[in-house]
């Protein structure tokens, strides 16, 4: 990735890495809480490389449109050419953190997206990553146990060029679930 | 898929509902988003969900398929009427994305779509913008899925 610089496992400050370890794939002990996140901290994850094979098989399941499906009927179309569904690049993101830091983090599952922008179509043979910039988070009001992560999503292509960007609303398990009165501003707890 | 022109703000579209299985659940998050509680149902049990449930990113996978094929009916339609369809048009985007409960193994989700808004598609010539609010119901009338959709439009009068 020309002009990139990954982020050493532990940061400056000593920090827990946002990262996984290698080799502890689907571990059910989590090693990343609510507690590790801050605010703007960013860290990259992946790659992913996408095959036309593996964007006309998604089309097929859930969006069989002509543009994700075809490669003339893609190139009549405003895309130019052969792209994934916007969906298809939200399961790769997923894809992508997931292996980056979910599988190994107190997830809790999110509550939702701000938005989510598809800014550039991803192309076969495209080489995808994803870099997160934590925004914000705060405790839960309602559940002791957990907390919210708020997050900027950018995955890039191998050009550097932003092909999508979203902002989803992380619910992370806690190290050590508050003792109450821990919430600054009280938002219901998502499902 | 219809024109722009003939698309109203306020219709509101039933799109189908599906019924998420174990089997496809588990399918899903195995390729794109294998968290406990999406593959295996003993540990789904045991966590906050109370039961295996679907990928917020299946559940609007699902929707866009429902989304799809009301499309194509709409364009079979018109081609029955002896009409032409409009060509489809990308999305920009979408925001407002809530999942607001889980999808469980063995739900039934209704899909549906309500035009909030129509408007130009600034730089595009010859497509408008549909901005439509999408949601999943599921069988107990709770709402699980809710975002505010975009999507290019064919204009059947080119400037």
């Amino acid at each position: 990735m020309p002009g990139m610089q990954y982020l050493s496992p532990i940061d400056a400050g000593g920090r827990r890495s946002l990262r996984r370890t290698r080799g502890t794939r689907g571990s059910a002990v989590a090693k990343l809480y609510w507690e590790d996140f801050t605010a703007g901290q960013t860290v990259e994850y992946g790659s992913y490389e996408v095959t036309a094979e593996e964007i006309k098989a998604f089309a097929a399941e859930f969006d069989p449109q002509p543009m994700h499906l075809d490669e003339e009927a893609a190139r009549a179309s405003m895309m130019g050419g052969l792209c994934a569904s916007g969906w298809h690049s939200c399961a790769i993101m997923m894809r992508i953190i997931a292996d980056g830091f979910v599988l190994e983090s107190s997830s809790m599952g999110a509550t939702g997206c701000g938005e989510v922008k598809w800014l550039a179509p991803v192309r076969p043979g495209d080489r995808l990553r994803v870099r997160m910039h934590v925004i914000d988070k705060r405790a839960s009001k309602s559940r002791p146990e957990m907390g919210f992560v708020n997050a900027r999503l950018d995955m890039l292509n191998a050009d550097d060029v932003r092909v999508m960007t979203l902002t989803p609303h992380f619910m992370l398990g806690r190290r050590s679930p508050s003792a109450g009165a821990a919430a600054r501003d009280g938002e219901k707890a998502g499902a | 898929m219809r024109y722009f022109e003939d698309m109203h703000v306020g219709e509101r579209t039933e799109l189908g509902s599906h019924t998420f299985t174990a089997d496809e659940i588990k399918a899903f998050a195995r390729r794109f988003d294998p968290q406990l509680f999406h593959v295996d149902e003993e540990a789904a049990a045991r966590s906050h969900f109370g039961g295996l449930c679907a990928s917020g990113w299946h559940t609007t996978a699902v929707y866009m398929r429902y989304f799809v094929d009301s499309e194509r009916r709409e364009a079979d339609e018109l081609r029955a009427r002896g009409e032409t369809p409009a060509k489809d048009g990308p999305s920009p985007g979408i925001r407002e994305l809530r999942w607001a409960k889980p999808v469980y193994a063995g739900d039934t989700i209704a899909f549906a779509r309500e035009i909030l808004e129509l408007r130009e598609a600034t730089g595009r010539p010859g497509w408008g913008l549909m901005v439509a609010r999408n949601t999943g119901t599921n069988q107990h009338g709770e709402l699980v899925l809710s975002f505010v959709g975009a999507k290019f439009a064919e204009r059947r009068s080119k400037p």
